[in-house]
């Protein structure tokens, strides 16, 4: 068989038919693929050479030295275990409104959800306000809670509850997802096998959609680590107390370039190692999720 | 004994049926696509609520909604083996089996036992240790029905258990199955759309139509019943 004759021949002659005499196809393509990966390249150069300069600007003897900065150790050591700590929350509190809501209609479930995506379209700062005006000493909750001896503002408590407050809706979000994806049928068969809702929950369901919660809890632990306007409203900036990490950055700025970089720098360490574990996590969702 | 009078607003139609199963008997369900078949197996199961009627086993109420009577699922005791399986992905095919068990808190050493009963009897021991999700689907089919066989159920509900095999396969399953079902001496109900299922497994069977049983007689009768022309 002469396979030659299935060669696209007819396609340039006809493309002039269509577009007129002079009209290349081949060269239309040749620009088509240049402009686009011309494209490509300004966008990834955009978004890269920022993070390179950082990596660039700070020699690593420097970066090195600056670690044991008791600046850098406070801010790292708080923002770790606030993170932590809203993450567990976000978890406990997120897994089960995540699950009603993907599975039970009831009325005002709309303002739920509504509600839920709220911190993710309110700036920061709106939202540190807002939690002042709640927690803060002269806030609604807060004056009670101030009658009592307690105080919330500008203690770890409120950086942690900041962080909370923006990062839940990441966490909510992908769980209900995932909740959603978890067929029917599986629940339906646990029960009839005689499994209660709370067994069949806990070796049921969770287990099936425990990849998409794990990916959620990656995406709200990222975003409490690189909170900065909720916190500084609402927790100030006190180093060893309220300071994290995006706040020490701000303050190093000012004074200690260094120390700024050297903290930058194990940011974009953590995002990186955090992109990568949502990817892989993602990727095996969707593979169990095709069998 | 499986006695049934229920009723149900459905989108389209209502469904209302009044049903009597005795023991051992297998009655086959046919019908057409939306007919309301699976709905009332699901009613029967107490995954969906009737709006008015009673459901009873051996005399005991599952539902009764003039007494506010609803067992919920996982009280009736009742084995169901859904149109898709549902086997469990991320389980193996062992865990399958033992879930009921395990969910009735029984010992290991009666669960390990009992499983090992079943997988042998169903010729599924050799892969014990497979994931559900990476097995064949005859393979899916008997693990199905040994973990709704397994918590010796009282009552047995079979959504198209054939459908998802291999034509050259569904011979040899229906003798299985009818064996396999016919030993556990309960009231079952098998809902089918192939006619060859109903006078090969069944002892009687029933036609439903928008919700209501049309035609009911002996199983080996089916194929004489002119009235099922979009079946099979």
């Amino acid at each position: 068989m002469d396979l030659n004759r299935f060669k696209p021949e007819i396609v340039e002659p006809y493309s002039r038919i269509i577009y007129g005499p002079g009209f290349n196809l081949r060269l239309r393509n040749k620009i088509l693929k240049t402009g686009l990966a011309l494209a490509i390249c300004l966008t990834m150069a955009f978004i890269a050479l920022p993070v390179a300069s950082l990596f660039l600007k700070s020699p690593l003897d420097t970066t090195l030295r600056s670690l044991h900065d008791p600046v850098v150790m406070d801010a790292l050591r708080l923002s770790m275990m606030t993170s932590t700590l809203t993450t567990l929350i976000v978890v406990l509190m997120g897994t089960p409104v995540a699950y009603v809501n993907a599975r039970f209609h009831y009325p005002g479930k709309e303002i739920v959800d509504s509600l839920i995506d709220l911190p993710v379209i309110m700036p920061p700062a709106v939202a540190g306000i807002a939690l002042l005006m709640a927690f803060g000493r002269m806030g609604i909750v807060g004056h009670y809670l101030n009658a009592l001896g307690l105080s919330i503002a500008f203690t770890t408590l409120a950086v942690i509850m900041a962080q909370v407050f923006v990062s839940s809706p990441f966490y909510i979000r992908q769980a209900r997802t995932s909740f959603e994806d978890v067929d029917l049928a599986f629940e339906n068969a646990a029960r009839t096998l005689g499994a209660s809702r709370v067994y069949t929950f806990f070796h049921v369901i969770l287990p099936i959609a425990i990849n998409g919660l794990i990916s959620g809890a990656i995406m709200a632990f990222a975003r409490s680590l690189g909170e900065f306007g909720a916190t500084i409203m609402f927790a100030g900036n006190f180093q060893g107390r309220t300071q994290t990490m995006p706040l020490a950055i701000y303050t190093a700025m000012q004074g200690d370039m260094d120390v700024a970089l050297c903290l930058a720098l194990v940011l974009v360490v953590i995002s990186f190692l955090v992109i990568a574990l949502v990817k892989t996590l993602t990727r095996r969702m969707y593979r169990n999720a095709r069998t | 004994m499986l006695e049934l009078d229920v009723k149900k607003r459905l989108r389209d139609f209502d469904l209302e049926v009044n049903l009597r199963i005795a023991e051992g008997e297998i009655l086959m369900l046919v019908g057409d696509n939306g007919c309301g078949k699976t709905t009332l197996l699901n009613m029967i199961a107490g995954l969906i609520e009737p709006d008015v009627g009673m459901i009873a086993l051996d005399g005991k109420p599952l539902f009764d909604s003039s007494l506010k009577i609803d067992i919920t699922p996982e009280m009736r005791n009742i084995g169901y083996v859904f149109q898709s399986y549902a086997l469990f992905p991320h389980m193996s095919v062992y865990d399958n089996v033992a879930f009921g068990l395990r969910a009735r808190r029984l010992p290991r050493k009666e669960i390990d036992f009992l499983v090992k009963d079943h997988l042998t009897a169903a010729g599924l021991w050799e892969i014990r240790n497979a994931r559900a999700a990476n097995i064949s689907g005859g393979q899916k089919q008997r693990v199905a029905l040994a973990r709704a066989l397994i918590i010796e159920p009282d009552l047995l509900l079979l959504d198209e258990p054939l459908s998802a095999l291999d034509v050259r396969k569904q011979a040899a399953m229906r003798r299985d199955l009818r064996e396999r079902i016919h030993s556990c001496e309960v009231p079952s109900i098998i809902v089918t759309h192939d006619l060859r299922d109903v006078a090969c497994i069944g002892d009687r069977a029933c036609l439903l139509e928008m919700g209501k049983i049309v035609l009911s007689g002996a199983a080996e009768d089916v194929m004489s019943w002119g009235a099922v022309p979009s079946t099979g």
